[in-house]
Protein backbone atom coordinates (compact mmCIF):
# COMPACT_ATOMS: atom_id res chain seq x y z
CA UNK A 1 0.00 0.00 0.00
CA UNK A 2 1.23 3.47 -0.81
CA UNK A 3 1.92 5.76 2.16
CA UNK A 4 -0.74 8.36 2.91
CA UNK A 5 -1.55 11.15 5.30
CA UNK A 6 -4.69 10.94 7.43
CA UNK A 7 -6.97 13.68 8.73
CA UNK A 8 -10.26 13.72 10.57
CA UNK A 9 -12.74 16.22 9.19
CA UNK A 10 -14.12 18.68 11.76
CA UNK A 11 -17.21 19.51 9.70
CA UNK A 12 -18.58 19.04 6.20
CA UNK A 13 -17.15 22.34 4.90
CA UNK A 14 -13.66 21.47 6.14
CA UNK A 15 -13.89 17.97 4.66
CA UNK A 16 -14.94 19.29 1.27
CA UNK A 17 -12.24 21.94 1.11
CA UNK A 18 -9.56 19.39 2.08
CA UNK A 19 -10.57 16.93 -0.64
CA UNK A 20 -11.67 19.32 -3.38
CA UNK A 21 -8.31 21.11 -3.31
CA UNK A 22 -6.31 17.89 -3.50
CA UNK A 23 -6.72 15.47 -6.40
CA UNK A 24 -4.82 12.83 -4.39
CA UNK A 25 -7.30 12.98 -1.51
CA UNK A 26 -10.17 10.58 -0.82
CA UNK A 27 -12.95 10.54 1.74
CA UNK A 28 -12.79 7.63 4.17
CA UNK A 29 -16.17 6.33 5.35
CA UNK A 30 -16.41 2.74 6.52
CA UNK A 31 -13.53 1.90 4.19
CA UNK A 32 -14.82 -1.59 3.43
CA UNK A 33 -14.22 -1.07 -0.29
CA UNK A 34 -11.63 1.73 -0.31
CA UNK A 35 -9.17 0.08 2.11
CA UNK A 36 -9.39 -3.14 0.12
CA UNK A 37 -8.69 -1.27 -3.13
CA UNK A 38 -5.74 0.46 -1.45
CA UNK A 39 -4.32 -2.94 -0.45
CA UNK A 40 -4.66 -4.04 -4.07
CA UNK A 41 -2.90 -0.89 -5.29
CA UNK A 42 -5.96 0.20 -7.29
CA UNK A 43 -6.61 3.24 -5.13
CA UNK A 44 -3.44 5.14 -4.20
CA UNK A 45 -4.55 8.20 -2.23
CA UNK A 46 -2.03 10.65 -0.77
CA UNK A 47 -4.49 11.81 1.87
CA UNK A 48 -7.47 10.16 3.52
CA UNK A 49 -10.03 12.52 5.03
CA UNK A 50 -11.99 10.50 7.60
CA UNK A 51 -15.58 11.75 7.59
CA UNK A 52 -16.99 9.19 10.04
CA UNK A 53 -17.03 11.72 12.88
CA UNK A 54 -19.39 14.06 11.01
CA UNK A 55 -22.99 14.29 12.26
CA UNK A 56 -24.47 12.55 9.20
CA UNK A 57 -25.43 9.30 10.91
CA UNK A 58 -29.13 9.71 11.59
CA UNK A 59 -32.37 8.65 9.92
CA UNK A 60 -34.87 11.49 10.36
CA UNK A 61 -38.34 12.52 9.22
CA UNK A 62 -38.51 15.82 7.36
CA UNK A 63 -42.13 16.54 6.45
CA UNK A 64 -43.12 13.58 4.31
CA UNK A 65 -39.50 12.79 3.39
CA UNK A 66 -37.31 10.27 5.14
CA UNK A 67 -33.73 11.54 5.32
CA UNK A 68 -30.87 9.07 5.65
CA UNK A 69 -27.50 10.52 6.61
CA UNK A 70 -24.64 9.43 4.37
CA UNK A 71 -22.85 7.92 7.37
CA UNK A 72 -25.73 5.73 8.54
CA UNK A 73 -24.23 2.26 8.70
CA UNK A 74 -25.86 -0.42 6.56
CA UNK A 75 -26.92 -2.39 9.69
CA UNK A 76 -28.61 0.61 11.27
CA UNK A 77 -30.34 1.48 8.02
CA UNK A 78 -31.75 -2.02 7.54
CA UNK A 79 -32.91 -2.26 11.17
CA UNK A 80 -34.41 1.23 11.42
CA UNK A 81 -38.14 0.99 12.29
CA UNK A 82 -39.16 3.73 9.84
CA UNK A 83 -37.22 2.09 7.01
CA UNK A 84 -38.65 -1.35 7.77
CA UNK A 85 -42.15 0.06 8.04
CA UNK A 86 -42.24 2.43 5.06
CA UNK A 87 -39.61 1.09 2.67
CA UNK A 88 -39.25 -2.66 3.29
CA UNK A 89 -37.57 -3.03 -0.11
CA UNK A 90 -34.67 -0.92 1.15
CA UNK A 91 -34.20 -2.93 4.33
CA UNK A 92 -34.35 -6.18 2.34
CA UNK A 93 -31.85 -4.97 -0.25
CA UNK A 94 -29.33 -3.92 2.40
CA UNK A 95 -29.70 -7.22 4.26
CA UNK A 96 -29.06 -9.12 1.03
CA UNK A 97 -25.70 -7.39 0.63
CA UNK A 98 -22.33 -8.25 2.16
CA UNK A 99 -22.08 -9.84 5.65
CA UNK A 100 -23.07 -8.82 9.15
CA UNK A 101 -19.54 -7.62 9.86
CA UNK A 102 -19.36 -5.51 6.71
CA UNK A 103 -22.83 -4.03 7.16
CA UNK A 104 -21.84 -2.88 10.66
CA UNK A 105 -19.10 -0.73 9.14
CA UNK A 106 -20.15 0.18 5.58
CA UNK A 107 -21.96 3.48 5.13
CA UNK A 108 -24.93 4.56 3.00
CA UNK A 109 -22.96 7.14 1.02
CA UNK A 110 -19.98 4.86 0.52
CA UNK A 111 -22.21 2.11 -0.80
CA UNK A 112 -23.34 4.34 -3.68
CA UNK A 113 -19.81 5.14 -4.83
CA UNK A 114 -18.25 1.70 -4.32
CA UNK A 115 -16.38 0.34 -7.33
CA UNK A 116 -17.14 -2.59 -9.57
CA UNK A 117 -15.96 -6.06 -8.56
CA UNK A 118 -15.10 -6.93 -12.20
CA UNK A 119 -12.03 -9.19 -11.89
CA UNK A 120 -10.05 -7.16 -14.42
CA UNK A 121 -10.66 -3.91 -12.58
CA UNK A 122 -9.44 -5.42 -9.30
CA UNK A 123 -6.32 -7.00 -10.85
CA UNK A 124 -3.68 -4.32 -11.41
CA UNK A 125 -1.68 -6.63 -13.71
CA UNK A 126 -4.52 -6.61 -16.28
CA UNK A 127 -5.64 -3.94 -18.74
CA UNK A 128 -8.87 -2.16 -17.76
CA UNK A 129 -10.38 0.96 -19.30
CA UNK A 130 -11.99 1.89 -16.01
CA UNK A 131 -8.71 1.73 -14.10
CA UNK A 132 -6.32 2.71 -16.93
CA UNK A 133 -8.20 4.59 -19.67
CA UNK A 134 -7.30 3.34 -23.14
CA UNK A 135 -5.69 0.09 -21.96
CA UNK A 136 -8.54 -2.08 -23.20
CA UNK A 137 -11.25 -4.31 -21.79
CA UNK A 138 -10.26 -7.98 -21.57
CA UNK A 139 -13.65 -8.83 -20.05
CA UNK A 140 -15.44 -8.54 -23.40
CA UNK A 141 -13.60 -11.59 -24.73
CA UNK A 142 -12.70 -13.03 -21.33
CA UNK A 143 -14.40 -13.68 -18.00
CA UNK A 144 -17.70 -11.85 -18.15
CA UNK A 145 -20.35 -14.32 -17.05
CA UNK A 146 -21.48 -11.93 -14.32
CA UNK A 147 -21.06 -8.66 -16.22
CA UNK A 148 -23.43 -6.21 -17.89
CA UNK A 149 -26.15 -6.91 -20.45
CA UNK A 150 -27.62 -3.39 -20.53
CA UNK A 151 -26.05 0.00 -21.19
CA UNK A 152 -22.50 -1.31 -21.60
CA UNK A 153 -20.12 -0.22 -24.37
CA UNK A 154 -17.17 -1.55 -26.34
CA UNK A 155 -15.02 0.05 -23.65
CA UNK A 156 -16.43 -1.50 -20.48
CA UNK A 157 -18.96 -4.13 -19.43
CA UNK A 158 -18.59 -3.79 -15.65
CA UNK A 159 -21.58 -3.91 -13.31
CA UNK A 160 -22.32 -1.84 -10.23
CA UNK A 161 -22.23 -4.21 -7.24
CA UNK A 162 -24.66 -2.47 -4.87
CA UNK A 163 -27.92 -3.89 -3.59
CA UNK A 164 -28.83 -0.77 -1.60
CA UNK A 165 -28.60 1.52 -4.65
CA UNK A 166 -30.99 -0.70 -6.61
CA UNK A 167 -33.66 -0.24 -3.95
CA UNK A 168 -32.98 3.50 -3.83
CA UNK A 169 -33.42 3.70 -7.61
CA UNK A 170 -36.85 2.06 -7.33
CA UNK A 171 -37.78 4.47 -4.53
CA UNK A 172 -36.96 7.63 -6.56
CA UNK A 173 -34.32 8.57 -4.00
CA UNK A 174 -32.61 11.95 -4.16
CA UNK A 175 -29.00 12.41 -3.19
CA UNK A 176 -27.68 15.34 -1.15
CA UNK A 177 -24.22 16.42 -2.20
CA UNK A 178 -21.88 19.15 -1.06
CA UNK A 179 -19.02 20.56 -3.11
CA UNK A 180 -17.09 23.85 -3.09
CA UNK A 181 -20.13 25.61 -4.58
CA UNK A 182 -22.26 24.50 -1.62
CA UNK A 183 -24.98 21.92 -1.07
CA UNK A 184 -27.23 20.65 -3.84
CA UNK A 185 -29.29 17.58 -4.62
CA UNK A 186 -29.93 15.32 -7.57
CA UNK A 187 -31.93 12.19 -8.37
CA UNK A 188 -29.99 8.99 -7.66
CA UNK A 189 -30.33 8.04 -11.32
CA UNK A 190 -28.43 11.18 -12.32
CA UNK A 191 -25.52 10.34 -10.01
CA UNK A 192 -24.10 7.81 -12.48
CA UNK A 193 -22.74 8.58 -15.94
CA UNK A 194 -23.48 6.41 -18.96
CA UNK A 195 -20.48 4.18 -19.73
CA UNK A 196 -19.63 5.50 -23.20
CA UNK A 197 -15.94 5.71 -24.02
CA UNK A 198 -14.85 6.89 -20.55
CA UNK A 199 -15.77 4.16 -18.07
CA UNK A 200 -13.23 5.66 -15.65
CA UNK A 201 -15.59 8.61 -15.18
CA UNK A 202 -18.36 7.04 -13.13
CA UNK A 203 -20.10 9.88 -11.34
CA UNK A 204 -21.67 13.15 -12.47
CA UNK A 205 -20.77 15.01 -9.28
CA UNK A 206 -17.54 17.00 -9.18
CA UNK A 207 -14.28 15.53 -7.96
CA UNK A 208 -14.15 16.17 -4.24
CA UNK A 209 -17.93 16.39 -3.84
CA UNK A 210 -19.19 14.69 -0.67
CA UNK A 211 -22.45 12.78 -0.57
CA UNK A 212 -24.08 13.92 2.67
CA UNK A 213 -27.40 12.09 2.59
CA UNK A 214 -30.27 10.43 0.79
CA UNK A 215 -33.89 11.61 0.79
CA UNK A 216 -36.80 9.25 0.15
CA UNK A 217 -40.17 10.58 -0.99
CA UNK A 218 -43.29 8.92 0.43
CA UNK A 219 -44.87 5.90 -1.25
CA UNK A 220 -48.62 5.62 -1.83
CA UNK A 221 -50.14 3.97 1.26
CA UNK A 222 -51.24 0.94 -0.76
CA UNK A 223 -47.84 0.44 -2.43
CA UNK A 224 -46.19 -2.95 -2.02
CA UNK A 225 -42.45 -3.33 -2.38
CA UNK A 226 -39.89 -6.10 -2.43
CA UNK A 227 -36.31 -6.96 -3.36
CA UNK A 228 -35.23 -10.26 -4.83
CA UNK A 229 -31.64 -11.19 -5.52
CA UNK A 230 -30.17 -14.14 -7.41
CA UNK A 231 -26.62 -15.18 -6.58
CA UNK A 232 -24.33 -18.14 -6.91
CA UNK A 233 -24.50 -19.09 -3.23
CA UNK A 234 -27.25 -18.63 -0.66
CA UNK A 235 -25.67 -15.71 1.18
CA UNK A 236 -22.72 -13.32 1.16
CA UNK A 237 -22.26 -13.06 -2.60
CA UNK A 238 -22.77 -10.33 -5.16
CA UNK A 239 -25.89 -10.55 -7.31
CA UNK A 240 -25.94 -12.07 -10.76
CA UNK A 241 -29.33 -10.39 -11.09
CA UNK A 242 -31.58 -8.47 -8.73
CA UNK A 243 -34.91 -6.68 -8.89
CA UNK A 244 -36.30 -3.98 -6.62
CA UNK A 245 -39.93 -3.21 -7.27
CA UNK A 246 -42.72 -0.95 -6.08
CA UNK A 247 -46.25 -1.82 -7.23
CA UNK A 248 -49.64 -0.24 -6.68
CA UNK A 249 -52.61 -2.18 -8.07
CA UNK A 250 -56.10 -0.70 -7.96
CA UNK A 251 -59.12 -2.53 -9.39
CA UNK A 252 -56.85 -5.00 -11.13
CA UNK A 253 -54.95 -2.26 -12.93
CA UNK A 254 -51.38 -1.08 -12.42
CA UNK A 255 -51.74 2.36 -10.87
CA UNK A 256 -48.02 2.83 -10.15
CA UNK A 257 -44.98 0.67 -10.78
CA UNK A 258 -41.26 1.22 -10.37
CA UNK A 259 -38.70 -1.41 -11.24
CA UNK A 260 -34.94 -1.22 -10.78
CA UNK A 261 -32.56 -3.95 -11.91
CA UNK A 262 -29.24 -4.79 -10.26
CA UNK A 263 -26.12 -6.53 -11.57
CA UNK A 264 -27.06 -5.91 -15.20
CA UNK A 265 -25.43 -2.52 -15.88
CA UNK A 266 -22.80 -0.05 -14.71
CA UNK A 267 -25.40 1.51 -12.41
CA UNK A 268 -28.80 0.55 -10.98
CA UNK A 269 -30.98 0.14 -14.07
CA UNK A 270 -34.40 1.73 -13.83
CA UNK A 271 -36.70 -0.24 -16.14
CA UNK A 272 -38.58 2.75 -17.51
CA UNK A 273 -39.71 0.97 -20.68
CA UNK A 274 -41.31 -1.84 -18.67
CA UNK A 275 -42.90 0.65 -16.31
CA UNK A 276 -44.43 2.60 -19.21
CA UNK A 277 -45.81 -0.61 -20.71
CA UNK A 278 -47.43 -1.56 -17.43
CA UNK A 279 -48.89 1.70 -16.14
CA UNK A 280 -52.67 1.72 -16.48
CA UNK A 281 -52.78 -1.84 -17.81
CA UNK A 282 -53.79 -5.14 -16.24
CA UNK A 283 -51.71 -6.53 -13.37
CA UNK A 284 -51.34 -9.98 -14.88
CA UNK A 285 -48.39 -12.32 -15.37
CA UNK A 286 -48.78 -11.99 -19.15
CA UNK A 287 -48.54 -8.20 -18.94
CA UNK A 288 -45.55 -8.41 -16.61
CA UNK A 289 -43.76 -10.73 -19.03
CA UNK A 290 -44.48 -8.55 -22.06
CA UNK A 291 -43.15 -5.52 -20.16
CA UNK A 292 -39.99 -7.33 -19.09
CA UNK A 293 -39.36 -8.49 -22.67
CA UNK A 294 -39.82 -4.92 -23.92
CA UNK A 295 -37.25 -3.65 -21.41
CA UNK A 296 -34.78 -6.37 -22.32
CA UNK A 297 -35.04 -5.65 -26.03
CA UNK A 298 -32.07 -3.33 -25.50
CA UNK A 299 -30.00 -6.10 -23.89
CA UNK A 300 -26.69 -6.85 -25.63
CA UNK A 301 -25.43 -9.94 -23.89
CA UNK A 302 -21.93 -11.31 -24.34
CA UNK A 303 -20.84 -14.91 -25.03
CA UNK A 304 -21.22 -16.09 -21.43
CA UNK A 305 -23.84 -13.86 -19.85
CA UNK A 306 -26.82 -14.32 -22.18
CA UNK A 307 -28.41 -16.40 -19.40
CA UNK A 308 -29.13 -13.11 -17.63
CA UNK A 309 -31.72 -12.07 -20.19
CA UNK A 310 -34.27 -14.82 -19.44
CA UNK A 311 -33.22 -14.75 -15.77
CA UNK A 312 -34.06 -11.05 -15.43
CA UNK A 313 -37.27 -11.52 -17.41
CA UNK A 314 -38.43 -14.33 -15.11
CA UNK A 315 -37.32 -12.45 -12.02
CA UNK A 316 -39.35 -9.38 -12.97
CA UNK A 317 -42.42 -11.53 -13.64
CA UNK A 318 -42.01 -13.40 -10.33
CA UNK A 319 -41.52 -10.26 -8.27
CA UNK A 320 -44.44 -8.35 -9.80
CA UNK A 321 -46.71 -11.38 -9.58
CA UNK A 322 -45.88 -11.73 -5.90
CA UNK A 323 -46.56 -8.04 -5.28
CA UNK A 324 -49.85 -8.15 -7.21
CA UNK A 325 -51.13 -11.13 -5.25
CA UNK B 1 8.65 -9.72 15.99
CA UNK B 2 9.14 -7.36 13.07
CA UNK B 3 8.59 -3.69 13.73
CA UNK B 4 8.43 -1.68 10.55
CA UNK B 5 10.34 1.56 10.35
CA UNK B 6 7.98 4.47 10.94
CA UNK B 7 7.40 6.85 8.02
CA UNK B 8 7.47 10.64 8.31
CA UNK B 9 5.25 12.42 10.83
CA UNK B 10 2.45 13.23 8.38
CA UNK B 11 2.32 9.57 7.35
CA UNK B 12 1.93 8.18 10.87
CA UNK B 13 -0.51 8.83 13.70
CA UNK B 14 -0.91 8.29 17.41
CA UNK B 15 -3.71 5.86 18.20
CA UNK B 16 -5.34 5.40 21.59
CA UNK B 17 -7.78 2.58 22.13
CA UNK B 18 -9.08 0.25 24.80
CA UNK B 19 -8.05 -3.31 24.02
CA UNK B 20 -9.91 -5.90 26.10
CA UNK B 21 -10.35 -3.28 28.82
CA UNK B 22 -6.74 -2.06 28.89
CA UNK B 23 -5.75 1.34 27.47
CA UNK B 24 -3.21 1.30 24.65
CA UNK B 25 -1.41 4.21 23.01
CA UNK B 26 1.04 3.87 20.16
CA UNK B 27 2.23 5.54 17.00
CA UNK B 28 1.37 3.70 13.81
CA UNK B 29 2.11 3.97 10.12
CA UNK B 30 -1.25 5.16 8.71
CA UNK B 31 -1.33 2.08 6.49
CA UNK B 32 -1.60 -0.25 9.50
CA UNK B 33 -4.85 -2.16 9.72
CA UNK B 34 -6.42 -2.92 13.09
CA UNK B 35 -5.64 -6.59 12.40
CA UNK B 36 -1.92 -5.93 11.91
CA UNK B 37 -1.89 -3.60 14.91
CA UNK B 38 -3.32 -6.35 17.11
CA UNK B 39 -1.05 -9.10 15.84
CA UNK B 40 2.24 -7.33 15.07
CA UNK B 41 2.31 -4.44 17.52
CA UNK B 42 0.21 -5.58 20.48
CA UNK B 43 1.08 -9.30 20.50
CA UNK B 44 -2.58 -10.29 20.34
CA UNK B 45 -2.33 -13.12 17.82
CA UNK B 46 -5.66 -14.74 18.68
CA UNK B 47 -7.27 -12.73 15.89
CA UNK B 48 -6.36 -14.47 12.64
CA UNK B 49 -5.45 -13.20 9.18
CA UNK B 50 -7.22 -15.25 6.53
CA UNK B 51 -7.92 -13.53 3.21
CA UNK B 52 -7.02 -10.00 4.41
CA UNK B 53 -9.77 -8.68 2.08
CA UNK B 54 -12.94 -8.90 4.17
CA UNK B 55 -14.11 -12.08 2.52
CA UNK B 56 -13.49 -14.79 5.14
CA UNK B 57 -14.27 -13.32 8.58
CA UNK B 58 -11.26 -14.92 10.35
CA UNK B 59 -10.22 -11.45 11.58
CA UNK B 60 -13.58 -10.60 13.17
CA UNK B 61 -13.37 -8.59 16.40
CA UNK B 62 -15.85 -6.46 18.34
CA UNK B 63 -15.46 -2.69 18.00
CA UNK B 64 -17.59 -0.82 20.54
CA UNK B 65 -19.43 -4.12 20.90
CA UNK B 66 -20.16 -4.57 17.20
CA UNK B 67 -18.55 -7.24 15.05
CA UNK B 68 -16.28 -6.00 12.29
CA UNK B 69 -13.55 -7.28 9.97
CA UNK B 70 -10.34 -5.95 11.52
CA UNK B 71 -8.47 -6.42 8.21
CA UNK B 72 -10.48 -3.62 6.58
CA UNK B 73 -10.34 -1.15 9.46
CA UNK B 74 -7.40 1.22 9.52
CA UNK B 75 -5.93 1.46 13.01
CA UNK B 76 -6.07 5.27 12.81
CA UNK B 77 -9.80 5.07 12.18
CA UNK B 78 -10.48 3.17 15.44
CA UNK B 79 -8.77 5.79 17.59
CA UNK B 80 -10.80 6.21 20.78
CA UNK B 81 -12.80 3.00 20.34
CA UNK B 82 -13.10 -0.14 22.45
CA UNK B 83 -11.84 -3.30 20.81
CA UNK B 84 -12.57 -6.79 22.10
CA UNK B 85 -10.70 -9.78 20.71
CA UNK B 86 -10.94 -13.47 21.50
CA UNK B 87 -8.33 -12.93 24.23
CA UNK B 88 -10.74 -10.57 26.01
CA UNK B 89 -13.69 -12.94 26.22
CA UNK B 90 -12.51 -15.10 29.12
CA UNK B 91 -13.39 -13.94 32.59
CA UNK B 92 -11.70 -16.68 34.70
CA UNK B 93 -14.06 -19.10 32.96
CA UNK B 94 -14.30 -19.47 29.19
CA UNK B 95 -17.03 -17.32 27.65
CA UNK B 96 -20.22 -19.36 27.14
CA UNK B 97 -19.66 -19.19 23.39
CA UNK B 98 -16.15 -20.61 23.79
CA UNK B 99 -17.50 -23.37 26.05
CA UNK B 100 -20.23 -24.20 23.54
CA UNK B 101 -17.71 -24.42 20.68
CA UNK B 102 -15.71 -26.89 22.79
CA UNK B 103 -18.77 -28.90 23.82
CA UNK B 104 -20.02 -29.17 20.23
CA UNK B 105 -16.59 -29.74 18.64
CA UNK B 106 -17.36 -26.74 16.45
CA UNK B 107 -14.01 -26.68 14.65
CA UNK B 108 -11.35 -28.81 13.06
CA UNK B 109 -8.17 -26.84 12.41
CA UNK B 110 -9.36 -23.94 14.56
CA UNK B 111 -8.03 -21.15 12.37
CA UNK B 112 -11.41 -19.53 11.77
CA UNK B 113 -12.58 -20.16 15.34
CA UNK B 114 -11.64 -16.85 17.06
CA UNK B 115 -13.44 -14.98 14.28
CA UNK B 116 -16.41 -17.34 14.43
CA UNK B 117 -16.71 -16.86 18.20
CA UNK B 118 -16.42 -13.06 18.13
CA UNK B 119 -18.85 -12.93 15.22
CA UNK B 120 -21.35 -15.21 16.98
CA UNK B 121 -21.27 -13.06 20.13
CA UNK B 122 -21.85 -9.90 18.11
CA UNK B 123 -24.54 -11.64 16.07
CA UNK B 124 -26.52 -12.73 19.15
CA UNK B 125 -26.49 -9.13 20.39
CA UNK B 126 -27.88 -8.05 17.01
CA UNK B 127 -30.58 -10.70 17.31
CA UNK B 128 -31.42 -9.52 20.82
CA UNK B 129 -31.81 -5.99 19.43
CA UNK B 130 -34.40 -7.37 17.02
CA UNK B 131 -32.36 -6.65 13.91
CA UNK B 132 -33.83 -8.45 10.89
CA UNK B 133 -31.83 -10.55 8.42
CA UNK B 134 -32.32 -11.51 4.78
CA UNK B 135 -34.24 -14.63 5.85
CA UNK B 136 -36.39 -12.98 8.52
CA UNK B 137 -40.10 -13.16 7.73
CA UNK B 138 -41.66 -12.38 11.12
CA UNK B 139 -40.33 -11.85 14.64
CA UNK B 140 -36.65 -12.79 14.81
CA UNK B 141 -35.89 -16.18 16.28
CA UNK B 142 -32.45 -17.84 16.45
CA UNK B 143 -33.29 -20.91 14.35
CA UNK B 144 -30.79 -22.64 12.07
CA UNK B 145 -31.73 -20.59 9.00
CA UNK B 146 -31.22 -17.31 10.87
CA UNK B 147 -27.91 -18.44 12.36
CA UNK B 148 -26.59 -19.61 9.00
CA UNK B 149 -27.59 -16.40 7.23
CA UNK B 150 -26.24 -14.14 9.95
CA UNK B 151 -22.95 -16.07 10.17
CA UNK B 152 -22.37 -16.16 6.40
CA UNK B 153 -19.50 -13.69 6.74
CA UNK B 154 -17.42 -16.34 8.54
CA UNK B 155 -16.06 -19.07 6.31
CA UNK B 156 -14.79 -22.41 7.64
CA UNK B 157 -12.68 -24.31 5.11
CA UNK B 158 -12.97 -27.45 7.30
CA UNK B 159 -16.75 -27.07 6.94
CA UNK B 160 -17.51 -27.46 10.65
CA UNK B 161 -20.70 -25.52 9.98
CA UNK B 162 -23.22 -28.01 11.46
CA UNK B 163 -21.43 -27.98 14.81
CA UNK B 164 -20.86 -24.22 14.70
CA UNK B 165 -24.60 -23.72 14.21
CA UNK B 166 -25.34 -26.15 17.07
CA UNK B 167 -22.95 -24.33 19.41
CA UNK B 168 -24.44 -20.94 18.64
CA UNK B 169 -27.98 -22.29 18.94
CA UNK B 170 -27.17 -23.59 22.41
CA UNK B 171 -25.89 -20.19 23.58
CA UNK B 172 -28.90 -18.50 22.01
CA UNK B 173 -31.09 -20.79 24.11
CA UNK B 174 -33.03 -21.95 21.06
Amino acid sequence: MREFAYARARDVDAAVSLVADNPGARYLGGGTNLVDLMKLGIERPELLVDVTGLPLDEVTEDGDLLRIGALVRNSDLAAHPLVRDRYPVLSQAVLNGASGQLRNVATTGGNLVQRTRCGYFTDPTKPCNKRMPGSGCPAIEGEHHNLAILGASDHCVATHPSDLAVALAALDARIDVQDLAGPHELPLEDLYRPVGDRPDLELTIRDGALITGVALPPLPPDARTTYRKVRERASYAFAIAAVAAVLVVRDGLVSDVRIALGAVASHPWRARIAERELRGGPATAAAFEAAAIAELDAARPLRDNAYKVPLVRDLVVAVLTELAR
Amino acid sequence: MVRNAMPGPELSSTVRLMLNGAPQELTVDNRTTLLDLLRDRLDHTGTKKGCDHGQCGACTVLVDGRRANSCLLLAVAVDGREVTTVEGLEDDEPHPMQAAFLAHDAFQCGYCTPGQICSAIGMLDELAEGWPSAVTTGPVHPDDAEIRERMSGNLCRCAAYPNIVAAIREVAGA
